[in-house]
């Protein structure tokens, strides 16, 4: 144990006293876990393509399939988490703002998504909305495809990131009293008012968070949008997709070399929405 | 102004009558209805029967949004996100544009309000950075800025420790002399609305026990409910009959007119009850304890057939000896009968 005169004179200690011990203790397993679990794995992806070189990662983004695949995951999971951040939000607002019967089966449902395989949900959003399916039946009689088609990958991305949102926006709709809106409402404002004004700014923080994981879980989700996609190259073929097929041809350097890429872009793209979050949560967490 | 509501599963034809510029308390414990009647005239709940009267005009059907209400929450709601100051202009900033005060006039306003309850300079914090009762004040400003036909407060010292209380009771007092806005505020506290209020409302079960004003309420309660509930309440079991009212062996001269024979209860102050001179009583007690106080003794004393003990004062020279019995005086009680079920409303201590 440090002394007390130690801690007041000598020094800085690297973290503030508490009354529950073990700090060294779940500092080091955390330290240990994260190093060998999420950082090793990642730096040995930097290190392999590293042998690249940056105009090695350039030739192959600038591959025209590659830059098309890359094209198609980033902007549609973008869509997807935009489309999941609004329904989400709706969701998420329903099942704790109102008490109804079958509430409790319906909250359940949300994570049905987490847990199903992947692969079951790409197959049976396939053969819903494929041609004959019970829903792609009816576009397809105004010749409008999904299966098989980027609005296929939209489709399963949608489905994919929805518990994201709903999970994270959920617990602060709960925390937000009724009476703001009564209390909005008794001072003149109209409804569309008291949701903008009062309703979403304290939410933004959390709805961003949940755009964020929906936006992130997108970008390589892999094993439901490989049956509905179709699969197209430089149409409805997703970046992940793309590195299995270069290893299938033992194309190592182009594989990691594209994993790579999206390394970069996810973390660019998530430090983009935290630096926002951060931003919102000084303009709006005054809670 | 006036309000009339008929059948509502929380309030049982509840009729009220509020004149312009009062200040009016609902007083209930909980469960009577008073937040219910509060909301009800806000707008923030419909009456499933009955009228809401604003100016003899009627507003059952008007949305919140028109009722220009101010209303004050327990919680006070304030909106965590917005600076004190945009708290206090929200109720300015959202109305149309046709009806909006410009830019400098809103402000203007909020620093008017500001100075008005006393937190000139705190505009620009937020609402966590305040103190229970600074906040409340902010809520009070928010609920001003429109220029509310009627304040409606909804316990509004219930969250504040005690000190706090006395000082936002008399400042209340003082905000509603100074504006003249006829204000309506919902308390279980007895002495909140007894100090504050021109007229009270005693609501019990959904139902209006006794409209008057503090002095009506003490001196003539009109239900066991009213007497128990305001102020401490001594109620005795008793039978009336032939006009006569009996307690255990004894005659209580109390006049009965009007009065059914049968079971009834009578209620008096403690304050009413005084050892009295030999031969001269009305009761009779027990002395279980006696205490010194400056000005005399205190004796605590029990009355046959009366479940409880009542604490008397009086002068040392009545003084009597631990154990003894004593003769007790009636100064003043009233008398209800017990209800066709023959139950009796609890009469404890009061409140």
């Amino acid at each position: 144990m440090t002394s007390p005169i130690l801690v007041g004179k000598n020094a800085r200690r690297f973290t503030a006293p508490s009354v529950i011990p073990g700090f060294g203790l779940t500092f080091g397993y955390t330290l240990i876990y994260l190093g060998l679990i999420v950082l090793f794995p990642l730096a040995t992806l930097i290190w392999w393509s590293s042998e690249l070189g940056l105009s090695g990662l350039y030739a192959i983004a600038s591959e025209p399939r590659v830059a098309a695949a890359l094209r198609t995951t980033f902007f549609i999971s973008f869509a997807a988490a935009v489309i999941d951040l609004f329904f989400g939000l709706i969701v998420a607002w329903v099942l704790t703002r109102y008490d109804f019967a079958g509430r409790r089966l319906l909250d359940a449902f949300v994570d049905l998504p987490f847990a199903l395989p992947t692969a079951v949900a790409g197959i049976s959003l396939a053969a819903l909305y494929s041609p004959n399916g019970w829903f792609g039946a009816p576009f397809a009689d105004y010749d409008i495809k999904i299966a098989f088609t980027r609005w296929g990958i939209l489709v399963a991305l949608v489905f994919i990131g929805l518990p994201f949102v709903v999970r994270t926006v959920q617990p602060i709709v709960s925390e937000l009293e009724v009476e703001l809106e009564e209390a909005s409402a008794t001072l003149g404002a109209g409804r569309l008012q008291t949701v903008l004004r009062v309703m979403l700014p304290p939410l933004a923080p959390a709805l961003l968070t949940g755009f964020a994981l929906a936006f992130a879980r997108s970008i390589g989700e892999y094993g439901s949008v490989i049956f509905i996609a179709g699969n197209i190259a430089y149409v409805s073929e997703i970046a992940p997709l793309l590195i299995v097929v270069k290893l299938e041809q033992y194309d190592v350097a182009g594989a990691t070399g594209i994993a790579t890429i999206m390394l970069v872009i996810s973390f660019a793209a998530l430090l983009l929405i935290n630096l926002v979050q951060a931003w919102s949560r000084r303009r709006f967490g005054h809670v | 102004m006036e309000q009339d509501f008929g059948a509502f599963p929380a309030l049982r034809d509840v009729s009220l009558d509020i004149q312009p510029g009062e200040l009016v308390a609902l007083l209930g414990p909980s469960g009577s209805g008073k937040t219910t009647l509060l909301r009800v005239i806000a707008g923030l709940n419909s009456p499933d029967r009955g009228r809401v009267l604003f100016d003899g005009e009627n507003a059952t059907n008007l949305p919140v949004q028109d009722r220009h209400v101010g209303m004050v929450f327990q919680n006070y709601a304030l909106f965590k996100h917005m600076t004190v100051a945009d708290n206090i202009a929200y109720g300015l900033r959202v109305r149309p544009r046709r009806t909006r005060p410009s830019r400098a006039a809103i402000k203007a306003r909020v620093a008017e309000l500001l100075q008005f309850v006393q937190l000139d300079g705190l505009g620009g914090r937020y609402p966590a950075q305040l103190s229970g009762g600074q906040r409340q004040r902010v809520a009070l400003a928010r609920a001003l800025a429109i220029e509310p036909r009627v304040l409606l407060l909804d316990e509004p010292f219930g969250a504040l420790d005690a000190r706090v209380r006395k000082d936002l009771r008399r400042w209340l007092r003082d905000i509603h002399k100074q504006t003249g806005l006829t204000t309506v505020f919902v308390t279980h506290d007895q002495d909140e609305a007894m100090e504050l209020a021109d007229r009270v409302v005693v609501l019990n079960e959904g139902r209006i026990e006794q409209i008057g004003t503090p002095e009506e309420l003490y001196d003539r309660p009109a239900s066991p409910f009213v007497i128990s509930f305001v102020g401490e309440a001594v109620a005795l079991p008793v039978t009336i009959a032939d006009g006569h009212v009996r307690f255990g062996g004894r005659e209580l001269h109390i006049d009965t007119h009007g009065l059914r024979s049968g079971p009834a209860r009578v209620f008096f102050r403690p304050a009413d009850i005084a050892v009295a001179a030999e031969g001269n009583g009305d009761l009779e007690g027990r002395v279980e304890s006696l205490r010194r106080t400056p000005a005399g003794v205190r004796a605590t004393i029990a009355i046959d057939g009366y479940d409880q003990t009542l604490e008397i004062d009086s002068p040392l020279e009545r003084s009597a000896s631990l154990g003894g019995r004593v003769p007790l005086s009636l100064a003043k009680a009233r008398i209800f009968p017990a209800d066709e079920n023959g139950e009796y409303v609890d009469a404890g201590d009061g409140i």
